[in-house]
């Protein structure tokens, strides 16, 4: 049980009073039971986590608390009053905010702008922008959220938004605060003040709920933590009296055991990037200056904060982009130019950072997607024309081989789930067995069963001999997987690593660019030892 | 040379360029009303051209001017309303819609003309508005016959400039039509309704269209001809990406447009006949193919133009 905290009305019968109830919530898409009988309650000051694979049903349900869906069963009260369904409006007006996973900030307004839009009757002659600005930097001297009321969204940085977002909730009064996968996009001190702006939140009497898939932000940051799988409910604990491995087995189903990657002896090297740099078009330089080798049978982990070069480095080593200075060097044999299909052929697997964007074409049959790479390949044309039965007959090996489900040749790709669209890019990058795997953010997005499929696919490439270099975000999967790592900063990047050598505050520090004072600790030797 | 220079400080040419503008101006504003919702409307030149055949056709029924203008809003309102239909609501492609409504706007309104007037060999002729100076202001040299010996339509056009970067600025309502327009998603989430704003903005601009189309008939001329509006309405597309999207740019691109346009009317007379005077005619699309390129290369187009917005959808 939680302490009541000071600023909390009690109830008659005892502990904080209960804002929020869902009560029976049921949503079908088709076929489909998103939210099976869900009821759920909330209190005044608590944080409740709500924790599940994808698919589980967890975005669903805020969707349909937020009033965004509508419920096909049940209801939602909020202040012991029922809430009209399917409408944002009704849940804005009964106090909820949300705020969603990806943003739903205009760029080019203002923050002010963002705030206050919707807040004031809308036939008003004028806007009273002044009552607005002063009464959003109130609230963000009070709740520690400092933002510049004038700045353009789109200069904000990623953190900024988020303040954003919450501001607006607070703005209009929100006493329930959902939040969609709060930290996806956070660096670790990032999430640190977004967990201390919560704990000011509740103390103040607020209600949050949090939903998640990151097993160590429950334990910092809720109470109670609420687990959901296949749509259903399957238990309600106090965080204080669970742990890990409890709650990883309620989510999962069945207990899950991450693959662990084996310490092993580094081969020769594959890829060697030598002060290289490549400008944007309007000459900033996106990588400065970069040296890296990676060897065989090794895993190197490049983290950061997004936009710090990672998407530069991946279309440099997947032939996108030529580097405007220094050498890249594949295999010993000088890379020239740029040429994706040539280092395609050169045995370089790529697992693209958007599957949607770049990965995949969603309109076009599985087996389609599968020869993308490789369609001129004699193996897959004759004569300028596509050999479909052995294309079907691929497809349907990788399909079964890297255990692709609901899928056939046929299908189209994108009515595949997440989970199984990246097992498509995996079957088509490791069926070939390549030299180097380039794998930016390859669990962006995926439940902890996917996960650790796609971490054992990647372990295996490695043992089999392959160098891997890890773009991620997710410091968990950097070090879980990564021999060495560095990390890169506005296109510089730090001399590799060891693994065992830093912490997660050390790489906190240096992924906000503090690099004065961690690095002096791991000397340039680390990277000698490499090189 | 020196011609050329008499030409650009005398009231004529400067008369001329504000009466030219004017349609470009109204049917400007319009299109920028409908892009800052996130909706782009093809639909300009039969709006524009229906405005022009229905005001007209109403004062020669025997409505007076006002009435004939109101009309014509009113008839630019309701395609800008079927638009707004298909694309909002119904979500289908805006390009598609657009020139559907063009089409339609443009044949319905010399059907309608045909109709009325089926034996006009020589197109009827109403009473147009005539100009207005205003007193004092219009004796000032240059500037006053310029500025201030219009008609009433021109003063209307360059107060309604006024009037649209007031709404959109500095209204509550002008700040959700943009929020729309940049991301209709964070509107909803802040308990709008996009359907509504959209619609709204549509039929708002349109209606705009409409007055300008209803310039050409009532003021600038006092006839219905076809082919009357003939491609005004795609220059005004092209002046709101000039304009980047924000009014006052864009009453400054109608002027700069009006001004080539006037311009090589009198440059066409100066020559006397040594060139061709198609070349003339090139010239104001030349120059403002050449301003669009040096002006809206790093355009802030609103994020969510020509994205039909479904709610529950990402």
């Amino acid at each position: 049980m939680t302490a009541v905290r000071p600023g909390m009305t009690e109830q008659a019968g005892g502990g904080p009073k209960r804002v929020l109830r869902l009560a029976g919530i049921t949503k079908r898409f088709g076929p489909l039971l998103a939210n099976d009988a869900i009821s759920l309650d909330l209190h005044e000051g608590e944080v409740l986590a709500l924790l599940g694979e994808n698919g589980a049903g967890k975005t669903t349900l805020m969707n349909i608390l937020f009033g965004h869906y509508m419920a096909d069963e049940g209801y939602v009260e909020a202040f012991g009053r029922r809430l009209a369904p399917a409408s944002p409006k009704a849940a804005l007006a009964a106090g909820i905010g949300m705020v969603h996973q990806h943003f739903t900030l205009a760029d080019n307004l203002s923050v002010l702008d963002n705030v206050v839009v919707g807040t004031e009757s809308l036939w008003r002659p004028w806007s009273d922008r002044g009552a607005g600005r002063r009464r959003l930097l109130e609230l963000g001297t009070r709740f520690g959220l400092k933002v510049d009321p004038d700045a353009q969204v789109a200069s904000l940085s990623v953190g900024e938004r988020q303040r954003v977002e919450i501001l607006k909730a607070l703005y209009r009064d929100a006493r329930i605060l959902i939040l969609d996968e709060p930290t996806a996009v956070l660096t670790p001190q990032e999430s640190a003040g977004l967990f201390e702006t919560l704990r000011r939140l509740t103390a103040d009497g607020l209600a949050v709920v949090f939903i998640s898939h990151k097993m160590h932000e429950v334990f910092s940051a809720s109470d109670t933590v609420a687990v959901l799988r296949g749509g259903r409910l399957v238990a309600t604990r106090r965080t204080a009296e669970t742990d890990r491995a409890e709650l990883a087995e309620l989510m999962v189903g069945r207990a899950v055991k991450p693959p662990t990657s084996a310490p092993m002896a580094a081969g020769e090297p594959v890829l060697a990037l030598s002060g290289v740099t490549v400008r944007s078009e309007d000459g900033r330089a996106l990588l400065d200056r970069l040296d890296l080798t990676i060897l065989r049978h090794q895993v190197i982990g490049i983290a950061g904060v997004s936009g710090n070069g990672q998407a530069a480095l991946a279309e440099l080593v997947s032939g996108l982009v030529a580097p405007e200075s220094g050498t890249v060097t594949l295999l010993n044999a000088p890379v020239e130019g740029a040429d994706p299909a040539g280092m395609v052929r050169r045995g370089v697997a790529r697992i693209p950072e958007d599957r949607h964007a770049t990965g995949l074409v969603g309109g076009m049959a599985v087996w389609e997607n599968l020869i993308a790479e490789r369609y001129r390949d004699p193996a897959f044309s004759r004569f300028g024309v596509l050999r479909r039965g052995v294309a079907r007959r691929h497809a349907e090996e990788v399909i079964r081989a890297f255990d692709v489900r609901g899928a056939g040749p046929d299908t189209r790709t994108q009515l595949l789930s997440g989970g199984n669209m990246q097992k498509l890019i995996l079957g088509r990058t490791l069926a070939h067995g390549p030299h180097l795997i380039l794998a930016s953010q390859p669990t962006r997005g995926l439940d902890i069963g996917a996960v650790s499929y796609v971490h054992g696919r990647l372990l295996e490439a490695r043992a089999a001999g392959a160098g891997v270099l890890l773009i991620s975000e997710d410091l968990d999967e950097i070090l879980a997987l990564s021999d060495m790592l560095a990390v890169i900063h506005h296109g510089r990047l730090t001399p590799l690593m060891p693994r065992e050598s830093v912490s997660i505050q050390q790489l906190g520090l240096l992924m906000a660019g503090q690099w004065e004072g961690v690095l002096d600790g791991a000397p340039h030797g680390a990277r000698e030892t490499v090189s | 040379m020196a011609e050329i220079f008499d030409l650009l400080v005398s009231a004529a040419f400067w008369t001329a360029t504000l009466r030219i503008a004017t349609p470009y101006i109204l049917g400007t504003l319009g299109e920028l009303v409908c892009e800052r919702a996130g909706v782009l409307n093809l639909g300009i030149e039969g709006i524009m051209t229906l405005g022009a055949m229905a005001g007209w056709m109403a004062v020669y029924q025997g409505a007076d001017l006002w009435t004939g203008v109101a009309v014509a809003a009113l008839c630019g309102g309701l395609l800008g309303l079927l638009h707004a239909g298909l694309t909002v609501p119904l979500g289908l492609s805006q390009h598609v819609a657009g020139i559907g409504v063009t089409l339609l706007g443009t044949s319905l309104s010399y059907f309608v003309y045909r109709l009325v007037l089926p034996q006009a060999s020589t197109p009827p002729t109403i009473e147009p508005f005539q100009p207005l100076p205003i007193p004092g202001l219009s004796d000032i040299p240059v500037l006053g016959p310029a500025l201030f010996s219009q008609t009433a339509l021109t003063y209307l056009a360059l107060l309604l400039v006024g009037l649209v970067a007031y709404v959109l600025y500095r209204t509550p309502v002008g700040l959700a039509l943009r929020m729309v327009g940049e991301n209709p998603a964070a509107a909803e989430a802040q308990g709008l309704s996009v359907t509504g704003l959209r619609v709204g903005a549509v039929v708002a601009g349109s209606a705009l269209m409409g007055l300008a189309g209803s310039f050409l008939t009532l003021s600038a001329f006092n006839a219905f001809f076809f082919n009357m509006v003939n491609g005004r309405g795609w220059i005004c597309i092209a002046l709101v990406v000039f304009a980047s999207w924000q009014p006052g740019k864009a009453l400054l691109g109608a002027l700069l447009f009006a001004a080539f346009d006037a311009f090589q009317l009198r440059l066409q007379q100066i020559t006397g006949g040594v060139l061709p005077y198609q070349l003339f005619l090139m010239l104001p699309y030349l120059l403002s193919i050449l301003a669009l390129v040096l002006m809206s290369r790093r355009a802030a187009y609103p994020r969510a133009l020509m994205i039909p917005y479904r709610k529950g959808e990402r």
